[in-house]
């Protein structure tokens, strides 16, 4: 008697299902879609289909001069789109050896890491609100205001700004810059105490997030994640510490490590991240040097012969750009090195074994932007 | 510790946890004053963009129905999406001298992406950006502006 009932349920139980997570799905971020081999509510194997947003970023760039490249570079990662068009603009400088000046270096740094603490803050309230805190996303977004209002009075954008150029920025920042960062700065510290106290300590957070999707420090080596999920890991991996551009060697900061590699120890280092950038702000704010906002520039821009590497650390982990020029006004190759498309690679080894609901808090904690994963 | 006290333990500090993330709501539930949200539609006259905020690209006219673009064309070459079409003819002038003047000066709002190419390059600082924020239409026709108004002229000195 016993038998003939378990039969049929244990049948059920072991067979695999196929479950298409996305391309619509809220936790996803975005067109991502996850086709998710499932037994019962156990992950078994993960692929990712890329590819819904897909414009040709790079082949655009080919017929774009180099000042026009600039507000593609916006729409890749979009949440940090200053420091995407950083990289292609210390591209050009180092390319054509032009020094720029003391004070453009100073803003670039600051706005920088501005742009990392906004995009920390929106990935703090998505990852509140996929483990079902929506009360974290309407704070995160709040405090997130305050700096797209920096942004938003200096040059008049509030997400894709397109403000630095080849050799300097736009225009220079608004005379009121410095004051509302420095009250920003002032309000934010009371503000991160806050996401401590409701995510941080949170027992049912905790329980959802320590242990969850282990990723070894080997493992973030041989799939190349970088960013804060790598330093997650215990990989020191940060580009502003191992090539430092701008300001990032004479201004003092400490790499946020952590070793455990879980989903936690990925969350802790972004919110101490959000910290090391406002002591980095702080480093610089008072001092800004009078001077030009831009370096003389010629209005065509032609890179010598050759091809040119820089990468720069985005808000999720190296950006690299790769170009190759033949000396007219327009590159011949551009290839972008994408942090969310090298880290998305790690989902699957990361996510077996877990649940479907585990899979959502992993997928959060390595912060992907789909545009920047398809470009 | 033993597994009996660690239970009670665990429980304790994660109710604890709990109430620390609910006074922090709390707080916010019984402090009206501060709400950060604007009820929008309501307020739209008393809300102000900042003066730099990209909106809608103008071109400046003064009192006299004049502005200051040469009909020379960097903008349109500039532009990454090609929404300017600057579209020109050419006159003679008394002393025989032939001047290109600007017949329509045509923006597509529809493929702007905002990068402010056009008005950092433009020689004789003829266009600028417009605090407008409200785009929304029923025609896309109605993307398509004309910036030089009707029976405008350029200003003398600009060459």
């Amino acid at each position: 008697m016993k038998e003939i009932i378990n039969l049929p349920v244990q049948s059920i139980e072991e067979e695999e299902y196929h479950i298409n997570m996305g391309p619509q799905h809220p936790s996803t971020h975005g067109v991502l879609r996850l086709v998710v081999t499932l037994q019962g509510e156990i992950v078994k194997k993960l692929q990712p289909h890329c590819g819904y947003i897909h414009r040709g970023i790079e082949k655009m760039c080919e017929k774009d001069t180099y000042q026009q490249i600039i507000h593609l570079t916006d729409r890749m990662d979009y949440l940090s789109a200053h420091i995407n068009n950083h990289a292609v603009c210390l591209l050009v400088e180092g390319a054509l050896e032009v020094e720029v000046p003391e004070r453009v270096k100073y803003i670039r740094t600051i706005l920088d890491e501005l742009n990392r603490i906004a995009s920390h803050q929106l990935w703090w309230s998505s990852f509140g609100m996929d483990l079902g805190g929506l009360t974290c996303f309407f704070y995160g977004l709040r405090d997130r205001e305050h700096i797209l209002d920096i942004f938003e009075e200096s040059f008049g954008s509030r997400l894709l700004h397109s403000y630095y150029t080849p050799g300097g920025l736009m225009r220079d920042v608004h005379p009121n810059f410095q004051k509302r960062v420095k009250d920003f700065l002032k309000y934010n510290r009371k503000k991160i105490k806050d996401y401590d106290r409701i995510l941080s300590g949170n027992v049912i957070f905790l329980e959802r997030s320590k242990g969850v999707g282990v990723l070894s420090k080997e493992l973030a080596i041989n799939y190349g994640v970088t960013g804060p999920s790598g330093r997650g890991s215990g990989w020191a991996c940060d580009i502003r510490k191992k090539h430092p551009y701008a300001m990032y060697d004479k201004v003092e900061f400490r790499e946020v490590l952590r070793h455990e590699g879980d989903t936690y120890s990925r969350y802790m280092v972004r919110i101490d991240e959000m910290r090391e950038s406002m002591n980095i702000i702080e480093q610089l704010i008072d001092n800004i040097p009078e001077g030009d906002f831009s370096a003389k520039m010629k209005p065509i821009i032609r890179l010598p012969e050759g091809e040119y590497y820089q990468c720069v650390e985005s808000a999720r982990g190296e950006l690299g750009i790769y170009c190759i020029s033949d000396g007219n006004k327009n590159p011949v190759r551009m290839k972008f090195r994408t942090p969310s498309f090298v880290n998305l690679g790690v989902l699957d080894k990361i996510s077996r074994e877990m649940k479907i609901a585990d899979l959502v808090a992993i997928g959060a904690s390595l912060d992907l932007v789909i545009p920047d994963i398809d470009r | 510790m033993n597994s009996f006290t660690k239970y009670f333990t665990d429980i304790f500090w994660g109710f604890r946890s709990l109430l620390i993330g609910m006074s922090v709501t709390g707080r916010y539930f019984f402090s009206p004053g501060q709400i950060v949200t604007q009820q929008y539609p309501e307020n739209r006259k008393k809300l102000k963009m900042f003066e730099r905020f990209k909106g809608d690209l103008i071109m400046p006219h003064d009192e006299h129905n004049q502005h200051r673009c040469t009909g020379c064309g960097i903008c349109e070459t500039n532009c990454p999406n090609g929404s300017i079409e600057v579209i020109s003819d050419r006159i003679e002038l008394p002393d025989g001298k032939k001047k290109r003047i600007i017949d329509k000066h045509i923006y597509h709002l529809s493929m702007c992406t905002f990068c402010s190419l056009c008005v950092k390059t433009c020689p004789s600082e003829a266009l600028d950006w417009d605090q407008t924020f409200e785009h929304a239409v029923f025609d896309r026709t109605k993307l398509t502006k004309i910036l030089n108004k009707p029976g405008s002229s350029i200003i003398k000195d600009i060459e």
